[in-house]
C-alpha cells in the first residue's frame, strides 16, 4: 500500500463527503460537522450521497479529501464504495462510519482500504477530531477496533504460525500502543504513559493499521470472509 | 440477454422462442452463446450412441422453465434451422442406434413411439404449466380445452401402443416372462407419463417449505420488533420529560438489539448456537449491562480473549464482582455519563509449562472528577472493602490511578493457574 502521508498544512477547510443511505443521519452528521467546535479547524461538507452508484459519481466529480463512509447500505455497502473508487483515486481516504460494531463489519472495511472506524454513537467533536487525523494520513483505531486486532494478532496456544513475521507479529511496542487505545486512551494520553511522543504513537498506529490490512492472519480473512467482502 | 457486468442466468428452459421443450434455448441463456451452437452440439452428441437425445430428455425432465414470461422474436429461418437440426438429431441417434444389432429393434421400432408419445404428453404438461402460471389459478394437471385434451390422449395412446407392439414383438417368450414383462412395461409407461406431474408435485413441496420458512422468519422479526423496540418506543415518548430515563432505555434497547443481531447466538449469524456454559466475557458484559441500566450511563466493554467461568472458579466470579464495584463507583462518583472496560486474558504460550498460567486484566476508566486515593473519606468503603477485600481474599492485585479532574483508572489483576487438560 502506497503511503498517502501528506501532511502539507490545508489552505482552508478539509473537505469532505458523507455517504449514508439514511438522509436524517447524514443531516446530523453535516450539521455537527459544520458546526464544529471553537478553535478547531474548519470542516466543510462538500457533498453527500445516498448509494454506492450516487457515492462514486459525486467522488469522482466533487474529489473529496475525506468520505465518510457507512458499512451498511444496500447494494454492497461501503466497501463497494472502497473497491471502485480507491483504483481511481488513491488520494482520498476513507472514514468508515457505522452502528455495527460486530468484528466481521470493523474488519472488513479496514481490509478493503478504509484508514479508521468509528461507531455512530460517536460525539460531534470526536468525531471532528478523527476527520482531522484520517486527513493527515493517520489511521483511527476505536478501543473496539483495537480490540479486535489484538485479539487477532494474539498468540493463543495452538493458533497457525506466523507465515510473514513482518506481516503477521505485531511488537512488542505496537501492542502497548493498541492496549491503551482499547482502555480508552488518547493519542497524548498513550504518549504520557508510554513515554514517548505524539508522532510515534501515530506512526505505530498507521504500522498496525498496514499489517491489519495486508496480514494473512487467519482470524482477519476469516472476519472479513464472513461478509463475503475480500 | 447477458451483459458482463450481470451473471450467468441459472439453468432455465425458455418457454417462448422454442421449438420442442426450450433446452437448447435455455443452455444457450445460461452459457451466455447462440442457440443454434447448443443445437448443433446436441446433434453431435446425438452421433454418440444417442447421448444427445437422452442428454435432452434428462435435461427436459430436470430442467425448470423459467418463471418469467419473456417474448422472443423467432425468425422463420431460425425456426426452419432449428427444425431441420432436430430431425437430423433425432436420425443420426437412430441411425447410430441401428448400426447396433442388438437395439435396433427396440429404439427404432415401438419404443421409438413410445417415447415420441411421452414426448407429446411431456409438452403439453410444460403448456399446463404455463397457463398455471399466467392465469395464477391452480388448474388441475390438465386443463386447456378440448385440444389439450386431445394431445394428452393421442400421447397416451402412441406410449401404450409403443409398449403393446414390443410385447407383441416378444411373444416368444414363455407364459410367466411374458406376463411379467407386460405388468413392467405397463408400469414403466405410467411412469413415463406421469413424469411431468411427479417433478412437479417434488417442486412444489420445496416451494411451498420455503414459503413456510420465510413466513416463520418473517413472524419471528415481527414479533421481535414487537416485543422490544416498539415497547421502548412507547416508554420512550412517555419519559420524554425526563433525559436520563430515556437515555437509558435507549441504550439498554440498543444493547439488546445488537445482542439479537451481533451476539455470538444472534440472529445476523444465522442462529449459530452460543458456546456452552458462561465465560469471562459474556459475565462482564452482563455486569456492565447491569451498571449501564442501574446508574444511566453507558459503559463500553472491549474483552480480548476469554476463558470459561465455571461454579468453581470463585476466583475469577470474585474478579467480575470486584470489576462491577469499579464501575459502579465510577457511575455513583465520577459524574460522566461513560466508562471504558478493557479486559485481557492472556494464556501461557509455552506448551511445556505446566500448569497453565492465566493472566487476567481489567481496567476500569473513567474521565471524571477523579480524587485523591490518600484523602478517601472514611465513610466510602466501596473501592477500600468491595475491591481491594475482595481481590486480596482472591490472590489478585489491585493498583488504582486517580488524579482529581482528569479521572480515574482501577486496574484489577488475577493470575490463575489449571492443569493443562490434555496432559
Amino acid at each position: 500500500m502506497s503511503e498517502p502521508a501528506v501532511t502539507e498544512p490545508t489552505t482552508g477547510p478539509i473537505t469532505v463527503f458523507l455517504v449514508d443511505d439514511h438522509g436524517l443521519f447524514r443531516a446530523g452528521v453535516r450539521a455537527e460537522l459544520e458546526r464544529g467546535a471553537a478553535g478547531d479547524p474548519p470542516i466543510e461538507v462538500a457533498g453527500e450521497a445516498g448509494s454506492v452508484d450516487e457515492a462514486v459519481a459525486g467522488i469522482g466529480h466533487l474529489k473529496p479529501e475525506v468520505v465518510l463512509l457507512d458499512v451498511h447500505m444496500p447494494d454492497g455497502g461501503g466497501a463497494a464504495v472502497l473497491a471502485r473508487v480507491r483504483p481511481v483515486q488513491p488520494e482520498v481516504v476513507f472514514l468508515a462510519l457505522s452502528v455495527s460494531d460486530a468484528a466481521e463489519d470493523v474488519i472488513a472495511v479496514i481490509r478493503a482500504g478504509a484508514r479508521g472506524y468509528v461507531t455512530k454513537t460517536i460525539s460531534a467533536r470526536e468525531l471532528g477530531d478523527a476527520v482531522r487525523r484520517v486527513r493527515a494520513g493517520d489511521a483511527v483505531f476505536s478501543p473496539r477496533l483495537a480490540g479486535f486486532v489484538l485479539d487477532a494478532f494474539s498468540d493463543r496456544p495452538g493458533a497457525a504460525p506466523a507465515v510473514d513475521p513482518e506481516l503477521d507479529l505485531l511488537t512488542r511496542r505496537e501492542r502497548d500502543v493498541l492496549r491503551l487505545l482499547a482502555r480508552g486512551y488518547a493519542y497524548k494520553e498513550i504518549a504520557g504513559e508510554l513515554f514517548i511522543s505524539v508522532k510515534t504513537v501515530e506512526t505505530h498506529v498507521s504500522s498496525v493499521l498496514r499489517k491489519t490490512q495486508l496480514s494473512n492472519r487467519y482470524e482477519l480473512s476469516r472476519w472479513a470472509s464472513d461478509r463475503r467482502l475480500v | 440477454m447477458t451483459s458482463p457486468a450481470t451473471r450467468a442466468a441459472p439453468l432455465a428452459r425458455r418457454r417462448s422462442g422454442r421449438l420442442l421443450a426450450g433446452v437448447a434455448g435455455g443452455v444457450a441463456d445460461h452459457l451466455g452463446i447462440d442457440v443454434l451452437w447448443v443445437r448443433v452440439a446436441f446433434v453431435v452428441l446425438a452421433a454418440a450412441n444417442g447421448a444427445g437425445v437422452i442428454a435432452y430428455g434428462l435435461l427436459w425432465v430436470f430442467v425448470r422453465q423459467e418463471a418469467a414470461d419473456v417474448t422472443r422474436q423467432v425468425s422463420v429461418k431460425e425456426r426452419q434451422q432449428a427444425m431441420g437440426l432436430a430431425a437430423l438429431g433425432l436420425g443420426i441417434g437412430l441411425a447410430g442406434a441401428a448400426l447396433q444389432n442388438q437395439v435396433v429393434g427396440w429404439i427404432v421400432g415401438p419404443l421409438g413411439v413410445a417415447a415420441l408419445g411421452a414426448a407429446v404428453v411431456w409438452r403439453e404438461a410444460d403448456e399446463a404449466q404455463r397457463r398455471r402460471w399466467t392465469s395464477g389459478a391452480r388448474s388441475g394437471f390438465l386443463g386447456g380445452g378440448r385440444m389439450a385434451l386431445l394431445r394428452v390422449g393421442a400421447g397416451g395412446v402412441f406410449v401404450a401402443a409403443g409398449i403393446t407392439v414390443f410385447l407383441l414383438g416378444n411373444l416368444d417368450l414363455g407364459q410367466l416372462q411374458f406376463g411379467v414383462l407386460a405388468v413392467l412395461a405397463t408400469l414403466v409407461g405410467v411412469a413415463v407419463l406421469t413424469v411431468p406431474w411427479w417433478v412437479r408435485l417434488a417442486r412444489d413441496f420445496g416451494e411451498e417449505r420455503r414459503q413456510r420458512i420465510v413466513t416463520a422468519e418473517r413472524a419471528e422479526i415481527a414479533a421481535h420488533l414487537h416485543d422490544s423496540v416498539l415497547q421502548t418506543l412507547a416508554l420512550i415518548q412517555k419519559q420524554s420529560h425526563d433525559p436520563r430515563e430515556v437515555q437509558r432505555l435507549a441504550r439498554g434497547q440498543e444493547r439488546e438489539l445488537r445482542n439479537w443481531l451481533y451476539g455470538p447466538s444472534g440472529y445476523g449469524r444465522g442462529g449459530r448456537p452460543a458456546p456452552p456454559g458462561e465465560t469471562l466475557a459474556s459475565a462482564l458484559q452482563a455486569a456492565a449491562a447491569e451498571v449501564e441500566d442501574t446508574y444511566a450511563i453507558t459503559v463500553n466493554p472491549v474483552i480480548v480473549g476469554d476463558h470459561p467461568l465455571g461454579d468453581t472458579d470463585g476466583d475469577l466470579r470474585a474478579l467480575v464482582l470486584a470489576a462491577r464495584e469499579a464501575m459502579v463507583n465510577a457511575a455513583k462518583h465520577a459524574g460522566v455519563d461513560e466508562v471504558s472496560v478493557y479486559a485481557e486474558v492472556e494464556t501461557g504460550a509455552d506448551e511445556e509449562e505446566d500448569p497453565v498460567r492465566t493472566e487476567v486484566h481489567v481496567f476500569v476508566r473513567d474521565r471524571g472528577k477523579g480524587f485523591d486515593p490518600d484523602a478517601v473519606p472514611e465513610d466510602r468503603h466501596g473501592l477500600a472493602d468491595s475491591v481491594h477485600g475482595r481481590m486480596g481474599r482472591h490472590g489478585g492485585k489491585v493498583r488504582l490511578r486517580s488524579t482529581p479532574g482528569e479521572g480515574t483508572e482501577v486496574h484489577l489483576e488475577m493470575t490463575i493457574e489449571a492443569q493443562r487438560e490434555d496432559a
